[in-house]
This record gives C-alpha cells, sequence and structure tokens, in this order.
C-alpha cells in the first residue's frame, strides 16, 4: 500500500515513539488511574497503525510484520491465563490477587497480579488490533474489478 | 427516566437501520448505533447525582462515588462490540470481492 | 488442590489450547491437530468426572472465581444442570474433533481453525457453568463469534453469504440480551444470578417484569433458532463445514437457546406452572409452531444437509414443548431430547458428510446401494436416522415418550396427539432418505465408493455408541442425571439457597 506525503512522514516519525510511550504509561498505571489493559492496548496499536499508514509497505513486509504480531498475541493470552494459574500455585482459587499486599497502596509496585494482568491484555489487544488492521486495510487483494 | 427511554429510543433507531437499509454498510453503522445506545444505559444505570468519578486518590477515605461496576461492564461491551464489528467488516469485503456489489438485495444465491 | 478444582478448567484448558495452537503452529504444522484433540479428551474427562462427582449426593459445586464471595464475586455453579449441560458439549464436541483431523484436508490453515474450535468450546463450556448474567452474556457472545468466523470458514461466495447473514442475526440477539441485562441491572444492582432472583422475588409480576422477560426470550429464541427467527439455521448448515454443522446444530442452539432460557425462566424470574400458566401456554405454542413448521419445510427439501436442518427446527420445538407442558416428566423428557438430539444430530451430519465426501455428490436421489461399498458409514447413518424419527431402543425413542407422558399427565390430550403425529411425519420424511440412498433399490448399480479413513469411523462410532447407550440404560440415566437436572429446574429459587447459602 502506499505512504504519504513528507509531511505526515515526517511527523509521524516523531510522533509514534511517543504515542507508543502514553500508551505504555496507561497500561502501567492500569491499578492507578483510569485506563487499563484495553484502552492502553488501543493506544498502542494506534502507534503502530500510524507508521504503516504513513510509511506504506511491501506485501514481503506485510506477511513478515503478521506472523510477529501474530506471536506477541498469542504470548499475550498465553500469560493471562498463566496468571490465573499462578492463583492455583498459591494455593487459592483461580485467578486470586496473590500478591496483593506486596508494596504500598497507591504506588505503582502494588495490587498484586492486577498490573501483570493489564500487560498481558495490553499485550493481546495491541497486536490483536494491529493484526486486524493488516487484514482489512493493508490488503492483498485490490478493490478495483 | 428520560435518559432511559432516550437510550431506548436511539436502540430502535439502530434496529431501524439493519432492518430496512439496503447497503451493507450502512447495516453495521446500524448496528454501531445500536451497541452504543446500550453501553450509554449501563452508564446511565450507575449515575447518582452529586457523586465523583470512582477512583480513589488517598488510602482509606472513602467519598461518594458513581457506581464503578457499570462502568467495567461497558468497557467489556465495547471489546466485544470492536471484535464483533471487525468481523463483520472483513465479511462485508469478502462478499464485495465475491459479489461485486454491496446491496443485500442482490446477494441472495441460497434458496429454500 | 481440592477436587473442585476442575470447575474453572473447563474454560481456561481450551483458552490455552486456543492461544498455544497459533504459537506451536509455526514450528510443526501437526501441532494443531495434537492439542486441538488433546483438549477435547481432557474436556470429556473433566465432564466425567463432574458427572460423577454429582452422583454421590453434594447438591452441586459453587466455585468463587479469584477469592471473591458472592455476590460482589464472580461464581461459577456447577449444579446438575450444568454437569447434564457440559457432558453434552463435551461428548459431541471431541467426535467431532476427532471428525476433523481428516475432513480439513482440503483446507488452508488449519490451525485457524483449530483455535477458533477452543475458543468456541472454551465459551460454550462458559455460558454452561457461569452464574453471573454478564459473565454469561460475554461466554455467549464469545462462542458466537467464534461460530460467525467458522461458518464462513472456506472462504467462497455462499458460505460468506450464510455467515454474513446469520451473524447479523445473531448480533441483533445478542444485542437484544445484552439490553435487557443492563435493564436488569438498572432495577436489581446485581448480576448474580442467585441474588437477582432474590430481589426479582420481592419486586413481583409487574409490567416491568414482563417486559425484560420477553427482551431476554427475543434474545434466546434468534439464539436457539425458534420460528420465526429461524431462518439463518437451514443456510449456515449448508455452508459450515460438517464437523462445525454438528456442533452447531447439536450443541449451540441448545447450549445458547434452551439452557439459557431454562435458567432464567426457572432460576432467575422463579416462574413456575401453577404461578404462571399464560407464559407456560404461549411457550408450548412456540413450541407447537416449531414442531410444524419444522416438519412441513423438512418434507420437500433435495439437498439432506437442509433436510436435517429443518428437522433441528422441528426438534427444538419439542423440547419446547416439554418445558410448557412444565410438570416433573415434560422437563424431564425435554432434558433427555437434549441429549439424544445432540448425539443424534451431530451423528448425521458427520455421515451424511462422510458420504458427500466420497460419492461426490449432495442431492438425494443421485446415490444409492451405499451399504455394500462403505459399510460402516452407511450403518452409522441408518441407526442415526432411527434413532431421530424416534424408533426404539434409541434415545430419540425414551425423550419423545417422556415428552408425550408428560402431556397426558397433564390432561393435555390433543397435544400429546399432535406431537405423536409429527413424530411419524418426521419418520416419513427419514425413511424416504433411507430407502432412496441405501437399500431396497434393487435396480441400482452400488456407487463406487471407499470407506472413510479410521479416525472418521472412530467420529462415527462414538456417536452410535453414545445414541445407543443412552437408549438402552435410560434408567440410570435418568436417575443419576436427567432427574437431579430437571430438580435442580423446579428448586426454582432453591438456586439462591445454594450459592448464597452455602
Amino acid at each position: 500500500m502506499k505512504g504519504m506525503s513528507a509531511i505526515v512522514q515526517t511527523v509521524s516519525r516523531l510522533v509514534a515513539g511517543m504515542l507508543f510511550l502514553f500508551g505504555c504509561y496507561i497500561i502501567l498505571h492500569g491499578h492507578l488511574t483510569p485506563g487499563g489493559g484495553f484502552a492502553g492496548g488501543v493506544i498502542v496499536a494506534a502507534a503502530f497503525i500510524l507508521q504503516s499508514l504513513a510509511f506504506g509497505s511491501v506485501e514481503a513486509t506485510e506477511q513478515h510484520r503478521y506472523t510477529f504480531t501474530s506471536v506477541f498475541e498469542s504470548m499475550g493470552g498465553l500469560g493471562f491465563v498463566l496468571i490465573g494459574f499462578i492463583g492455583y500455585a498459591a494455593g487459592h482459587e483461580f485467578l486470586r490477587n496473590v500478591w496483593a499486599s506486596f508494596g504500598e497502596p497507591l504506588r505503582l509496585v502494588s495490587a498484586g497480579t492486577i498490573p501483570l494482568a493489564n500487560i498481558a491484555i495490553g499485550m493481546k489487544v495491541g497486536a490483536g488490533l494491529f493484526a486486524i488492521f493488516l487484514a482489512l486495510g493493508a490488503s492483498r487483494f485490490k478493490m478495483k474489478d | 427516566m428520560v435518559p432511559f427511554l432516550a437510550c431506548v429510543l436511539l436502540f430502535l433507531f439502530g434496529l431501524y437501520a439493519v432492518l430496512l437499509k439496503r447497503n451493507i454498510i450502512k447495516i453495521i453503522i446500524g448496528f454501531s448505533i445500536m451497541e452504543y445506545a446500550v453501553n450509554l444505559f449501563f452508564a446511565f444505570a450507575g449515575f447518582k447525582r452529586g457523586a465523583l468519578a470512582p477512583i480513589i486518590t488517598e488510602v482509606g477515605v472513602v467519598k461518594d462515588f458513581v457506581d464503578p461496576l457499570p462502568q467495567a461492564l461497558v468497557l467489556t461491551s465495547i471489546v466485544i462490540a470492536l471484535a464483533t464489528t471487525a468481523l463483520m467488516l472483513a465479511m462485508a469485503m469478502r462478499i464485495y470481492e465475491k459479489y461485486k456489489t454491496f446491496d443485500i438485495t442482490e446477494i441472495r444465491r441460497l434458496k429454500g | 488442590m481440592q477436587d473442585t478444582n476442575f470447575v474453572p478448567m473447563l474454560v481456561a484448558v481450551p483458552l490455552l489450547g486456543a492461544f498455544l495452537i497459533p504459537l506451536l503452529s509455526k514450528l510443526w504444522k501437526g501441532f494443531a491437530d495434537l492439542v486441538g484433540n488433546l483438549v477435547g479428551v481432557i474436556l470429556l474427562g473433566f465432564a466425567i468426572y463432574g458427572v460423577v462427582t454429582l452422583s454421590t449426593g453434594t447438591p452441586g459445586i459453587v466455585y468463587k472465581m479469584g477469592g471473591w464471595l458472592p455476590p460482589v464475586g464472580i461464581t461459577l455453579v456447577y449444579d446438575s444442570l450444568a454437569a447434564l449441560v457440559v457432558l453434552v458439549i463435551n461428548l459431541v464436541a471431541l467426535p467431532a474433533l476427532l471428525f476433523s483431523t481428516r475432513y480439513l484436508d482440503p483446507y488452508t490453515g488449519r490451525w485457524k481453525y483449530y483455535t477458533l474450535f477452543m475458543l468456541l468450546l472454551a465459551g460454550l463450556n462458559g455460558i454452561a457453568i457461569s452464574g453471573d448474567m454478564f459473565n454469561m452474556f460475554v461466554f455467549i457472545e464469545i462462542s458466537a463469534v467464534a461460530s460467525y468466523a467458522l461458518v464462513a470458514f472456506g472462504t467462497g461466495a455462499e458460505e460468506l453469504e450464510a455467515g454474513f447473514k446469520y451473524m447479523v442475526m445473531g448480533e441483533v440477539g445478542g444485542l437484544s440480551l445484552l439490553f435487557a441485562i443492563a435493564m436488569l441491572y438498572a432495577k436489581t444492582s446485581t448480576l448474580n444470578m442467585a441474588d437477582m432472583s432474590q430481589a426479582l422475588a420481592s419486586m413481583g409480576h409487574t409490567p416491568f417484569f414482563w417486559f425484560v422477560l420477553a427482551t431476554l426470550l427475543v434474545g434466546f429464541a434468534i439464539k436457539m433458532a425458534m420460528v420465526p427467527f429461524h431462518s439463518w439455521l437451514p443456510d449456515a448448515h449448508l455452508s459450515a463445514p460438517a464437523p462445525v454443522s454438528a456442533m452447531l446444530s447439536g450443541v449451540f442452539v441448545k447450549v445458547l437457546g434452551i439452557y439459557a432460557m431454562a435458567r432464567v425462566v426457572f432460576n432467575v424470574f422463579g416462574l413456575s406452572r401453577p404461578t404462571a400458566p399464560g407464559f407456560f401456554n404461549m411457550l408450548v405454542g412456540f413450541g407447537l409452531v416449531s414442531i410444524l413448521v419444522g416438519g412441513l419445510l423438512a418434507i420437500n427439501q433435495k439437498n439432506y444437509k437442509r433436510l436435517l436442518a429443518y428437522s433441528t427446527v422441528s426438534q427444538i420445538g419439542y423440547i419446547l414443548l416439554g418445558f410448557g407442558i412444565g410438570n416433573y416428566w415434560g422437563v424431564v423428557g425435554a432434558l433427555f431430547h437434549v441429549i439424544g438430539h445432540a448425539a443424534t444430530k451431530g451423528l448425521l451430519f458427520l455421515a451424511s458428510r462422510s458420504i458427500e465426501r466420497a460419492t461426490g455428490s449432495r442431492e438425494l436421489g443421485e446415490i444409492g446401494g451405499l451399504e455394500k461399498s462403505m459399510p460402516v458409514t452407511a450403518w452409522s447413518y441408518i441407526l442415526g436416522t432411527m434413532s431421530l424419527a424416534g424408533a426404539p431402543p434409541f434415545a430419540g425413542f425414551i425423550s419423545k415418550l417422556l415428552i408425550i407422558l408428560g402431556a397426558v399427565a397433564s390432561k393435555m390430550y390433543w397435544l400429546a396427539i399432535v406431537a405423536a403425529l409429527f413424530s411419524t411425519v418426521t419418520l416419513g420424511y427419514l425413511v424416504r432418505v433411507i430407502s432412496k440412498v441405501f437399500i431396497g433399490r434393487k435396480d441400482v448399480v452400488p456407487t463406487p465408493a471407499a470407506e472413510s479413513p479410521p479416525m472418521i469411523l472412530l467420529a462415527l462410532i462414538m456417536l452410535v455408541a453414545i445414541a445407543l447407550v443412552f437408549g438402552v440404560a435410560f434408567q440410570p440415566v435418568l436417575d443419576n442425571i436427567v432427574q437431579p437436572a430437571a430438580e435442580a429446574l423446579f428448586g426454582g429459587l432453591a438456586y439462591a439457597r445454594l450459592v448464597l447459602g452455602g
């Protein structure tokens, strides 16, 4: 798919990194401020989509990107299920918050497995949205007849 | 009571679009309107006059908060709506590729 | 680890499989088959273990997720009705998975199919064990989206059209459900099913009560292909891959539609025949219409996948009739029919697809004399047809008999006569299929066809065994599985005592 003009490419080179950082901030602070895994994941995906739209791509790189994204998505999902199993290992039920009293409340390191679950969800949602974009927009088929 | 009735009206507008429009893209937009109406209904269900947003800033101090449960439910519902809209759009694109039209009255090869 | 820990594993294990398959399939292509079938075997083991655990006398397992107590936390409730439904899901899923190993040879993207199937299983199991209304809705949507993608899996023009049509109808139903849950939350401020049942009991039968119930019923009716919302079912069955059709018609419409509706009507809303006779008469009416429409539309079909789809509409009508009659034997018959029909329909879809693969034709009247060239497949199809028509000693006979007995016990004699009459109509069109395709045509040279591969035979034999065993040994099945499930439904508000009190 084609890229865009030089202005867009310059600006997106500056902004994409900041977008990614902002998305990571929202994911990591999910237990303190509004946001969390879903919202932060969408912002991370937006950073990647911006890069893809501005610079365009060739079909070969798209396939490579798609494989890479798929790996991240599966790892995010696996991370979440394994966090559920941590509850078992500690002797309690599934998905129990086991390290809840570690660290002081209202700090970054607190609230047990909730930030870890947010990171897993953020990875999955971000990778998933970028994969949806690749499947729909950066297309292998042309819409002309 | 009035906000709830407005949400029901919006849901019915979306349903009208899904049932009576001929273009597939308009049907998908109708679904978006319906999902928006239901999420708004949920958010209204947790509202209290004069209460604050449910974010704890000091430990142990309990202020008058809006009900936080519907907000979590709306988050889940938005993600589900995202997934179904993406799937519908992907199917619509493939249908265009095969049938060369978005008009549902012409996409009728299955009969009986 | 206590022995109640298998309950969340019913959802966690297929999710684990669904996330492992994309990763591992990049290393070796055969991983998808291996992991998929392994998950199927593990789930069936859990289902049987659960049924055995419950038959020793515990009234039900209430699993508190994450250690949060009800009504604040999300609970998973595994009582006798949930045990029945989980058993049905996993009993049909394992043969479907075994069938898929050889069936998918012409398709590309095997791992995508298995991932979607794992998600479908996770969603279906989750619906059965969920104790919370919104949680049930989320699992309904998970399994529904997975099924939309599976129906449109071979991306030909007709499959996409059927998939899109199914998707639009299914999503309207899902959104109606969500709207009803939102209204219930606004009124009762809780989402836990047990807590909600107590709040609704104290509210009484106001117009709001009936309005929410009607919205919920519209959502469930679309998902269970009740007339007049049945039109997605034939097209979806025509286009979907055969194991998906087996899961769709055999399990999906029952778990989403019938189980969810029964749980909501009996346990959450607390209705029963003595207190709300008008509502139950309406259910009887809908059931009758479904039986009639499904049966009549099935008579003239030439394509046997559509025939089986309309037959499903008709059998769902029987189950609704059983629930509508409302007395003990009607409900027991309806629940027994859920098991019997799931195994039978699964068997018929898989067997008919094997025949179509081997002979290359889909229409009746073009193939004949197959009992010589592919005996095992042909006989499993014939036995499946007999079970569907309600011939003894199969499971279909017992369930229809129980429903008719229930109708007689409630003095609705005309209902019993209609039900028995349409059973003979069912027999009529099915015998037509058998006589055209298999036996009795001496003038036809047997179509050359190879016997099916061993995995497929294993799947077919498993399903035949289920239909036979449940029919012949019906007394222990009734005592241990079906009657406790019916009692869980009749208990009504005793469900709340199980969850909150215990």
